[in-house]
């Protein structure tokens, strides 16, 4: 269900991260508790943000969330088909990603949960 | 699963969207017994009846529904209700989840006070209330029933069976489509709602929740009383005029909603729209130049029409049909505009 190259929050994102930088996501149970997702708010290219900020907001019907960052860096890039198709996320959680960061403090990725640990968080 | 008025229920089955898509394309079907049910019966009951909501309940026929509420001596909501004259001398309200409690005790006290021969019964836990909703509802349900459901009409009601169960099919919703709702007893409601469910398949029927019944309900631009509406809010400032009976006698808040109707009137529900990508949900602030002059008292992205729309209470010189309102969302200032009732209107309907 949660893949396994992913790292978790406790807010429900999640991390991927390659040799350029770590993308930016949220989980399909987070995906699951919003509903039909309408409207994906996204920040400007090249933001800083800090561990735990809200960097944006993803409405659903139902409610509107905030997206916090799962680590502290820039913002390398947003994904610009969640403007037109904002129901990718709803479909495939784990591949529709918010952002691309590159993170400042490698440090903070050792905090971040494990498939497995993040799978018991929302059992 | 969510509380609502004491009742624990689903916000969605299979999702609000996809729900809502069938109740307007197919149909839905909705458990919507958390409803109420209070009965007044006596030689007085529309005497009664006609002081207590203000809506004209001499105009009803036995078998036909009216929209009305039950009002203050403000001319504000108790509840917003559908008035069923079940026999001359016989009328049933169906109230609202939360307010069950409250009408009951407010009926019984107005009635008291007013005097007349009346017996009032809150039968709520007699009822199962069950909505089959959409273009192909009385199609399904039809073949469950040997009533014949096309010469029933809107907002008038017949009885007989549903899958053997005695029912009172009544030709109202609360969706903007076509369809009807089933009252019967709890103990074989489960009953009717598989039949129906079975029934529906080949239609594609959808089990629908909470949430879909609040989209599909703005979307016919319906109010939903505790949201849109309160104990402070009159039946003309929430633009419901046409639910009052301006001919008939006195009834509670008649005075009020008079002076209003003539002009005095601060205040109006109107219905907007969002061109920004956007939704304003309940208790957003409408502001103009910086101020807080209005609220936003439902608000949400509709699956059918895909467009962000809402109500808001606004002064009455912000409340014509293109005016530009500023809508405070998260910190930041969305522009929408007011725009004519209902946003959707369903095809044919008379």
């Amino acid at each position: 269900m949660y893949p396994s190259e992913l790292k978790y929050t406790q807010d429900h994102e999640w991390l991927k991260v390659d040799d350029q930088g770590a993308t930016v996501g949220i989980t399909d149970f987070a995906q699951r508790q919003l509903g039909d997702v309408v409207f994906v708010e996204l920040p400007d290219v090249g933001r800083q943000l800090k561990q735990g900020e809200a960097f944006g907001t993803i409405e659903s019907v139902k409610a509107v969330s905030e997206l916090f960052a799962p680590v502290s860096g820039e913002v390398l890039a947003v994904n610009p088909d969640l403007g037109s198709h904002p129901e990718a996320v709803n479909a495939r959680p784990h591949e529709a990603w918010m952002i691309r960061m590159k993170p400042s403090n490698p440090a903070e990725l050792s905090g971040l949960l494990d498939a497995s640990a993040y799978t018991a968080l929302v059992k | 699963m969510v509380e609502f008025g004491g009742w624990d229920m689903p916000v969605e089955y299979s999702g609000i969207t996809e729900e809502h898509l069938a109740v307007r394309t197919r149909a839905g079907l909705f458990d919507v017994s958390h409803m109420g049910q209070i009965e007044l019966a006596g030689p007085d009951a529309l005497a009664v009846v006609q002081w207590l909501t203000c809506n004209d309940a001499a105009k009803l026929s036995v078998g036909q529904i009216q929209y009305s509420a039950l009002t203050t001596a403000e001319g504000t909501f108790v509840d917003d209700i559908l008035v069923y004259r079940m026999a001359s001398d016989h009328y049933l309200f169906v109230v609202n989840a939360g307010n069950i409690m409250k009408d009951h005790e407010w009926i019984v006290a107005q009635a008291r006070a007013r005097g007349g021969d009346v017996a009032i019964v809150n039968a709520s836990s007699r009822y199962a209330l069950i909505a089959i909703q959409g273009p192909r509802a009385e199609e399904i349900l039809q073949t469950l029933t040997a009533a014949d459901l096309a010469s029933v009409k809107y907002y008038w009601f017949t009885t007989g069976e549903v899958a053997s169960v005695r029912a009172t099919i009544s030709r109202t919703g609360y969706t903007g489509e076509d369809g009807f709702e089933v009252f019967v007893p709890p103990a074989q409601a489960e009953r009717v709602w598989d039949a129906l469910l079975q029934a529906g398949k080949a239609h594609d029927i959808k089990p629908c929740g909470l949430g879909a019944r609040d989209t599909l309900r703005l979307e016919a631009s319906m109010r939903l009383c505790g949201s849109d509406m309160d104990e402070h809010t009159t039946v003309v400032e929430a633009g419901l005029s046409w639910i009052v009976g301006w001919k008939k006698d006195t009834f509670l808040g008649a005075d009020v909603l008079r002076r209003q109707k003539a002009g005095e009137l601060s205040r109006k529900l109107v219905a907007f729209e969002i061109r920004d990508r956007a939704i304003a949900r309940h208790g957003y602030p409408v502001v103009r130049s910086e101020e807080t002059v209005g609220v936003v008292t439902s608000g949400t992205q509709t699956p059918f029409l895909k467009k962000s729309i809402g109500l808001a209470m606004v002064p009455v010189d912000l409340a014509g049909t293109g005016t530009k309102l500023d809508i405070q969302i998260r910190g930041r200032v969305v522009p929408a505009e007011v725009v004519p009732e209902p946003f959707y209107k369903r095809p044919g309907k008379q």
